[in-house]
């Protein structure tokens, strides 16, 4: 097991590393000169040279290449170019409420998604589990901009239920009051393609001969469904679970955006607007870090649930 | 081998692509979703060789105009209640207007400028209502149905074409060329999709049709890399493989004559499968305004207006693109669908 670790974790540098190169070159080629952006319209050269000096773009590629990859590992980007807040600064204060937003969403996603899967196979073929899957096809179908648009005007501007935007300081007031129409449109969209996935994991197990002796031996349905069925197939969930953990850290860009939740997904958005290269840098580095380690976590806790497996 | 051959053999045993025919025959659903595709494709074609919303941009009716159902007064009205005053006429309060002798100068030479416009007359109701300038909502989904849907299918185009050349080489060679690939799929995906998306638009900084398409490109061939490199990896050591490399066929011509068309269901597959996921990340990011400039209209810029004509009441823009795009990626998923059930040889037809 610690050997599987190790590896694993050693594996992820190059991976890592290939991540440092894509970044630097998209932001240091591709993406042109930055000192004319933080210059402004009207600079004279002396700014320019000035602003390359600071930043370092005046230095061959590979001093550029060490500092870049020194910012990464102290975590210190500098400051935003267009508010001059520092990046680490930024981060911190902006995961919160991506949390408060994320978190129920999930739980509310995974409980359920799994029990409309449970039902929809034990009904498998029947009229329950046809017209649910039509409707999730459709319901994935429309654009989430499109559930966000007339959510926000239909329980917010016109019914009043709950409020059009904002966030306050309260952790309290947050989730009761500015997340749940968030979260309820959010989940709109995101149960569909869950219980799609996860009523293809539990006919996977539904079929197996371990089910047929468990019926064989007498046992009630609801006993062979949540005993052995859903046991065996909460490995892949729990897998698919932990594989989406590092989606919480970008957020969800389009809710934040539309319901002004200072989160970081929103913070990206208004990134990529004012060209502000530091926090977008910083944001692919981080959350590329965050999905490996969530991926070997994931590796991990597969082979805990499920001692067949043979990890090499 | 010759045709005569080749029906022969197909008459005792049928091949993947006329069972696949047969059994899509058989499927309702999936026929009629083909059916809705195709007709997407075909109008957003039409709008693209200008058969079709040709005219989306003229401004004919009132703004706003409602549906022609909801219309309470069905008179066409004068775009122009009163006629402009001339210069001469405008009260400037005691002021010399500075550009008052350039101005003179101008109308000497284009006097047509200063009567006003012909009087269009603007209808106050169309079809499926106006936008804010006055264009028809229908013409309008149209043709942001040429930018949504060309879009999403030549992007799936780069992407899957890369994505298959990638996996072809990385499971058919193995070995370093395997690993460098695999390090390259490895590192595109330890970035989720949409950030990827947005830190490359970010560099870009420049909208434009074919920005987007390289953008939803370059990012979107992972998936099809991954499936058709475990499809080589099972292919290469086959026989019908060997006996062409025993024949003295060539890498290229065992990879791309031999092995690929033997892939060939699981590139369809993913082809729709990333159309249906680029239409939407376009709308996304037009929506943004990351996408396509101002001057194109697409779902996602469509949505956009659509957003703050709600509050207004104006519903009609948002209803267009919303059922146009939620129509056309019902039909393309369930299309898909039907598309993997009918190639997938292990389904009992």
């Amino acid at each position: 097991m610690w050997s599987f670790f190790i590896r694993r974790l050693l594996q992820m540098i190059p991976t890592l590393l290939g991540v440092i190169l894509l970044v630097f070159f998209l932001f240091n080629w591709v993406g042109g000169d930055p000192a004319y952006i933080l210059a402004g319209k009207l600079a004279s050269a002396e700014d320019i040279a000035n602003i390359r000096h600071q930043l370092g773009i005046d230095q061959p590629w590979y001093w550029q290449l060490w500092i870049f990859i020194q910012q990464i590992a102290t975590g210190n980007f500098g400051d935003s170019w267009a508010t001059h807040e520092s990046v680490a600064h930024i981060f911190k204060t902006r995961l919160t409420p991506s949390l408060v937003l994320l978190i129920p969403m999930m739980i509310i996603e995974t409980v359920t998604a799994v029990c409309l899967a449970l039902l929809v196979a034990v009904f498998r073929r029947s009229m329950i589990d046809q017209s649910l899957m039509v409707v999730s096809t459709i319901m994935m179908s429309i654009s989430l901009l499109v559930y966000i648009i007339v959510g926000q005007y239909l329980f917010a501007s016109l019914l009043g239920w709950f409020p059009v935007k904002g966030w306050s300081d309260s952790l309290w007031r947050d989730l009761t009051y500015y997340a749940p129409l968030p979260i309820f449109l959010g989940l709109l969209v995101s149960i569909a393609p869950s219980l799609r996935l996860y009523r293809t994991f539990i006919l996977d197990e539904i079929n197996q001969d371990y089910v047929r002796t468990a019926r064989a031996k007498g046992l009630s349905e609801s006993r062979v469904l949540f005993k052995h069925v859903l046991k065996n197939a909460a490995i892949p969930i729990l897998t698919n679970l932990l594989m989406g953990l590092p989606g919480l850290l970008t957020g969800a860009f389009l809710l934040e955006r539309f319901f002004a939740i200072p989160g970081i997904g929103r913070e990206i958005i208004l990134a990529v607007e004012r060209s502000d290269f530091p926090i977008i840098k910083a944001a692919t580095v981080y959350v590329a870090i965050a999905t490996m380690l969530a991926n070997l976590l994931a590796d991990l806790l597969y082979r805990y649930l499920d001692p067949r497996v043979n990890l090499k | 081998m010759t045709s005569q051959e080749e029906s022969m053999i197909s008459s005792f045993s049928p091949s993947l692509w006329a069972l696949a025919r047969k059994r899509l025959a058989r499927d309702a659903i999936g026929l009629l979703s083909l059916l809705v595709v195709v007709f997407f494709i075909l109008m957003s074609l039409g709008s693209y060789f200008g058969f079709l919303a040709k005219n989306w941009d003229q401004e004919v009716a009132i703004n706003y105009a409602p549906p022609t159902w909801l219309a309470t007064n069905q008179e066409s009205v004068s775009a122009l209640q009163a006629p402009i005053p001339p210069r001469s006429q405008i009260d400037l309060y005691g002021q010399t207007d500075p550009l008052a002798p350039l101005l003179d100068e101008l109308e000497a030479h284009n006097p047509q400028d200063i009567n006003s416009p012909p009087d269009q007359q603007k209808v106050n109701h169309l079809v499926f209502g106006a936008d804010k300038w006055g264009r028809s909502v229908i013409l309008k989904t149209i043709k942001g149905s040429e930018t949504s849907i060309l879009v999403g299918l030549v992007a799936a185009l780069v992407a899957t074409a890369i994505g298959t050349v990638l996996g072809a080489l990385s499971g058919y060679f193995g070995g370093w060329v395997d690993d460098f690939l695999n390090w390259f799929y490895n590192v595109f995906t330890a970035i989720p999709y949409l950030l990827l998306i947005f830190a490359i638009a970010a560099v870009l900084n420049q909208k434009g049709v074919s920005t987007i398409i390289l953008i939803l490109g370059l990012t979107g061939w992972t998936g099809v890399y991954r499936l058709i490199r475990a499809e080589y990896l099972k292919h290469r050591h086959r026989e019908y493989v060997l006996a062409a490399k025993a024949m003295g066929a060539s890498h290229y011509r065992r990879m791309f004559i031999h092995i690929l068309p033997n892939t060939l269901h699981v590139i369809l597959v993913q082809l729709s499968i990333n159309v249906v996921g680029f239409i939407k990340s376009e709308v996304i990011l037009s929506f943004l305004g990351f996408g396509v400039p101002v001057e194109v209209v697409s779902w996602g810029s469509m949505l956009n207006e659509a957003q703050n004509e709600l509050v207004l009441g104006i519903w009609w823009q948002l209803v267009a693109a919303g059922v146009a795009m939620a129509l056309l990626v019902t039909a393309f998923s369930v299309l898909t669908d039907a598309l993997r059930d009918a190639l997938d040889p292990k389904v009992v037809a």
